[in-house]
């Protein structure tokens, strides 16, 4: 069995999930295996979306996420033996599939670009070293794998409905959460955005960000912020970009006033297009650059705006 | 009350990295104490001040991390536990290792960094507590001792929670938990003669590394002057438009 952890944001499937479902697909053709979905819910899951897409369905309710909660439903869906256990790559991913994999003393393979199957051995590539880096790696099943977003074409739905399977899981109450923080998003989502307009500490205040939300909606792109941003209080921790926030792919990726420490780059140093503005011609931001401005973020911004809105006009 | 912080020894992320024959050679790149668990060395070294005990620097890696283990000694941590093993070896198998090390000890807690600098792997505290049978509390801002239990802030990939937590419990660190201190020339006489005792392991990684290849893009490094911003804003967006086609 290949089994996908079928992740939701409570009303529907995420994207992820289906990138993940078409490397489980791809998995099980090569190794002579079926697929199967686990999915668990807290209150309202989407069992009627998750159902068209695979054959079989594991369901636990489980109450709010904690990592041993999760990792107890998926293990209780792989008690009859699984090759690959797949999901979507994400923080809270990581923490579960880190003890579902040393449950089962599988092979650990995060955060993959591609996978495949050849002579019974799993195969994929992923970045390491902070993202400089692409390994091929390989292990024996089973293994634990997580997709790394947008790298993966979605799947299609089977077009029928599968078998639900309830699950009953022993509790797991390690772990009590006290009060979830959660925070508003609007526009489009960082991780998927096709542009994002970074600000650093450079931009010197929280109104200033004013400015990048404008050109970030000009371009139909999302805004990111850096460490130092967040830590300031300037944006929310949603928005960071870098080694502890998102890692961020965009055609076009604009930093403003970004410094460019390693810990940043490491989030967006994949990106297709680079563009900097910085007042410091040494800041080390301009060695990853395809485009860049050396001046002071405050003209050139308000200047940028009025050209991209002359572009459309 | 014995808190340890689990360390490695990384290439530092400005350093230049090569490669030879079909991987990463890191004989010229400088070695440093994971960033990433700095923030365990540090968390470790303030619990003890304020709760009293033993803080123990606990590293796994080549002969050559011992420099790494050294300096969480220089920070201040009692004494070092250095699992010997040469080559790369997967989360899964690191907790294997260690496991037997970290069961000896029974900690109150444990530290490890969110994420490793080298392999980028971010399942090592959530395999290092399914190795010990705890719970674990990835990617922590805020960590408090309440007798038998901690409260503690961390990350979700949207937003954040508090939880709290039976101990003995793993807890995976990063930026913004505290500052970690400099090792002082004192600290790093007296790491000298402080005690790192050395663990063989002979398991066997489950993931191979078949090859590696250095993926920096070569950037097109067109930077333009901006002492007329209009001139220069409006030539970027042409670039962007006509050029990168991205606009």
């Amino acid at each position: 069995m290949i089994l996908v952890v079928l992740d939701h944001d409570g009303t529907k499937l995420r994207k992820g999930s289906l990138e993940a479902l078409t490397r489980a697909r791809q998995l099980a053709q090569a190794l002579g295996e079926r697929v199967a979905g686990v999915l668990l819910a807290e209150e309202r899951a989407p069992l009627e979306e998750a159902r068209g897409y695979v054959e079989t369905l594991y369901v636990a309710e489980l109450g709010p996420y904690t990592a041993e909660k999760w990792a107890a439903g998926i293990l209780e869906a792989a008690r009859e033996g699984v090759k690959a256990i797949l999901a979507p790559s994400s923080r809270q991913s990581r923490a579960y599939l880190g003890r579902v994999a040393y449950a089962l003393k599988a092979g650990l393979l995060e955060d993959t670009l591609e996978s495949w199957a050849e002579g019974g051995q799993v195969y994929a590539t992923r970045y390491a070293y902070l993202n400089r880096v692409t390994q091929k790696v390989k292990s024996a099943p089973p293994v634990v794998l997580t997709v790394k977003p947008n790298t993966t074409p979605l799947a299609e739905p089977l077009g029928q409905m599968g078998e639900v399977v309830t699950m009953n899981v022993p509790p797991v109450a390690t772990v009590e959460v006290l009060e979830r923080v959660q925070e508003e998003r609007k526009g489009v989502s960082l991780t998927e955005a096709n542009v994002v307009v970074t600000g650093g500490r450079g931009m010197g205040s929280a109104e200033a960000f004013k400015q990048v939300e404008e050109l970030a909606a000009l371009l139909g792109g999302a805004v990111g912020a850096t460490r130092a941003v967040v830590d300031a209080g300037w944006r929310p921790y949603g928005e960071q970009v870098g080694q502890t926030g998102k890692t961020v792919q965009p055609s076009l990726y604009i930093a403003l006033g970004v410094s460019g420490a390693v810990q940043h780059l490491a989030g967006m140093n994949k990106s297709k297009y680079i563009v900097a503005v910085n007042k410091d011609p040494e800041a080390p931001i301009f060695k990853h650059a395809d485009y860049g401005i050396v001046g002071d973020v405050h003209q050139v911004l308000p200047a940028l705006i009025e050209a991209v809105k002359k572009l459309k006009d | 009350m014995k808190f340890i912080a689990v360390i490695r020894q990384v290439p530092d992320g400005e350093s230049r990295l090569r490669i030879g024959g079909n991987r990463v050679d890191l004989s010229s790149a400088t070695l440093i104490l994971d960033q990433m668990d700095e923030y365990g060395v540090e968390e470790a070294l303030r619990l003890k001040e304020k709760h009293g005990g033993e803080a123990i620097a606990v590293g796994f890696g080549p002969e050559r991390a011992e420099e790494a283990i050294r300096t969480a000694l220089a920070m201040g941590m009692d004494r070092g536990i250095h699992v010997v093993y040469e080559g790369y070896a997967d989360p899964v198998t690191v907790a294997e290792a260690l496991a037997p090390v970290l069961k000896e000890e029974a900690p109150t807690l444990v530290l490890t960094g969110g994420q490793q600098a080298d392999w980028d792997s971010q399942a090592l505290g959530a395999a290092l507590a399914e190795a010990l049978g705890v719970p674990v509390v990835p990617w922590t801002t805020a960590l408090e001792l309440e007798g038998e239990t901690a409260k503690a802030k961390h990350d979700l990939d949207e937003g954040a929670e508090w939880v709290r937590v039976k101990l003995p419990a793993v807890f995976t660190t990063q930026q913004g938990l505290n500052e970690p201190r400099y090792p002082t020339l004192p600290g790093i006489m007296k790491a000298k003669k402080k005690e790192i005792k050395k663990v063989a392991f002979q398991g066997k990684g489950r993931v191979e590394i078949l090859e590696e290849t250095i993926q920096e893009k070569a950037r097109l490094q067109r930077i333009l002057d901006g002492k007329d911003p209009v001139a220069a804003a409006e030539e970027l967006v042409r670039l962007l438009h006509e050029e990168a086609k991205v606009i």
